[in-house]
């Protein structure tokens, strides 16, 4: 108990660390994935291609070496020192934003055809169909692996200590050093990751559930917030008009 | 053909044999069109024109090519072979230096405006409200004002008995409902043209006629000019000035509903309405 109250300031300090890197990365991985994806459903092959460049580049790549590449390998080959943050924010987007840009893609992909007909009848252009009718319906399909990935990134960002970031696992890992109690300096650590992925977890289901009831689809099991807590049945994410 | 020919020296079949539809040029015209997939030819140099406010209907036996004619129009494919005109102008085809191309994007938009379509499946947008499915388009595309059309919208709903829908989600509806908010969402936008593809056949019997009352309405009190496939013969005889049976991507018989369904003269069109009937379409 001594332990903890010593060493918790230290701990939160970690975690809001790892909070920063989670969400930073999640807007920019975001960005990125809505970007890419929406340029790899486009007309034109150039436009495409790019998509698939950037996929197979940053998907293949680990996000630690990017940050290393950015935090040792840029100032080295410029003089421009990175942030190490704004370096490891970039490396984790853009390896998240790969795989999220596949997840986009297929969404849009998803919609029916049918749906992409009628806003043709409609003259809409395509800026507005895209605006109007297929991502607030890819957004529904979007939301489940979304909810996958930033928790994939949360934990993706555990590697930061190694480009000197005191994040939660860096904490953790000078605490065990500093006192030589590995159970509870890793203990502290676990519950403090647990606590951050649920709200994360909690909080896509939220947006996921608000994102089905646009599209008229309420979840089977009624519309209790502690149903948010338990994953949704497969039958609320499926059945889209035919 | 040369591109110096026009529609008014395109030869079209029929053209309006009912005393109803305003004598000017043909609104539509279909020349020497060819449609294949791939190897599948599926319209054979089709010629046939429309005119201002005429009603035709498309009947002819599965894969006879009539959805795909009413896709042609709507630009969802595009010709082979052959043009496509609306109003003496090309339509899947846009002039350029002394010529004709196949239509760009650009051009079709421009185009496409005059012309509507109810499919089906119905095809609403579930991500809207009803009143969003029937605005969104006229404010978007024509720049009409919210309150505009947000009035325009009850008004439909009004016409096709939906008004207090308005603010229902499409998955709220039963399948004629939904279906008689496409009609109101394709009427939003004005069309000159609409296109009806077998409206009413992924419907339970029993809602059937209350989507056929609605059309009945609109081909009474308006002069949109309607294309019409349908198997349903009744409602074709009561509100089409002229009908024509496909077989095979071409017109096997044309001629009044009454004659059509009365007294066909094809062996084809004999033995095809012979197995609607007993199908009880
Ligand atoms: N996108 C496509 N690719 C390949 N073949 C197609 C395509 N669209 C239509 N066809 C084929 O073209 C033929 C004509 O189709 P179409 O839908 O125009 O017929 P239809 O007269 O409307 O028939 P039905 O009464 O069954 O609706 C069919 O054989 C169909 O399989
Ligand atoms: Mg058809």
């Amino acid at each position: 108990m001594e332990f903890l109250q010593a060493q918790l300031p230290r701990y939160l300090d970690g975690a809001w660390i790892t909070i920063q890197l989670t969400l930073g990365g999640a807007i920019l991985a975001f960005v990125l994935a809505m970007l890419f994806g929406i340029m790899g459903t486009a007309r034109f092959w150039i436009l495409r291609a790019i998509t698939t460049v950037y996929v197979e580049v940053f998907r293949g790549i680990a996000a630690l070496v990017v940050m290393f590449w950015f935090v040792f390998a840029i100032p080295d080959m410029s003089g421009y020192e990175l942030d190490p943050m704004f370096a490891a924010i970039l490396a984790l987007g853009l390896n998240v934003g790969a795989y999220g840009a596949e997840v986009v893609r297929a969404a849009l992909n998803a919609v029916p055809r049918a749906q992409v007909e009628a806003t043709i009848a409609l003259n809409l252009s395509w800026f507005q169909r895209m605006r109007l009718v297929v991502l607030p319906q890819a957004w529904a399909q979007m939301l489940p692996t979304f909810g996958n990935l930033i928790i994939e990134l949360m934990k993706a960002t555990a590697v930061v200590y190694l480009v000197g970031i005191l994040d939660l696992t860096a904490v953790a890992r000078e605490v065990r050093t500093g006192t030589g109690e590995t159970i509870a300096a890793f203990g502290i650590a676990f519950v403090l990751y647990y606590l951050i992925a649920q709200v994360l977890i909690f909080g896509m289901r939220l947006l996921e559930r608000r994102a089905n009831a646009r599209l008229g689809r309420t979840p089977p099991s009624g519309g209790g917030l502690m149903n948010l807590l338990r994953p949704p049945s497969v039958g609320t994410r499926v059945g889209v008009a035919k | 053909m040369s591109p110096s020919d026009t529609p008014e020296n395109t030869t079209a079949p029929g053209g309006g044999n009912s005393g109803e539809a305003p004598a000017e040029g043909p609104l539509i015209v279909f020349d020497q069109v060819v449609k294949r997939f791939g190897d599948l030819t599926v319209l054979d140099h089709l010629d046939f024109s429309v005119a201002h406010g005429e009603r035709v209907t498309l009947i002819g036996p599965s894969g006879s090519g009539k959805t795909t004619i009413l896709r042609l129009l709507m630009t969802l494919e595009k010709v082979t072979e052959g043009h496509i005109w609306i109003d003496g102008e090309p339509f899947s085809h846009m002039p350029r230096g002394n010529g004709l191309v196949p239509a760009g994007e650009t051009y079709l938009r421009m185009k496409r405006k005059r012309i509507g379509m109810v499919f089906q499946q119905f095809n609403l947008f579930p991500n809207m409200s009803v009143r969003k499915n029937i605005m969104e388009a006229p404010v978007h595309v024509l720049g009409v004002s919210k309150d505009e059309a947000a009035q325009k919208a009850e008004e439909l709903l009004d016409l096709v008995g939906l008004g207090d829908k308005i603010d229902a989600h499409p998955t709220q509806l039963s399948g004629g409902q939904q279906q008689r908010v496409a009609i109101a969402r394709a009427l939003a936008m004005s069309p000159e043209i609409l296109l009806l593809d077998e409206v009413t056949s992924a419907l339970d019997p029993e809602l059937v006629t209350g989507v056929l009352d609605v059309l009945r309405e609109v081909a009474e009190n308006t002069d949109i000019t309607m294309l019409c496939v349908t198997h349903e013969m009744g409602f074709a005889r009561d509100v089409s000035h002229r009908v024509l049976m496909f077989d095979q991507g071409r017109i096997a018989e044309e001629g009044h509903p009454d004659q059509i369904f009365g007294d066909p003269r094809q062996e084809r069109t004999k033995s095809f309405l012979k197995s609607v009937l007993e199908n009880g379409h």
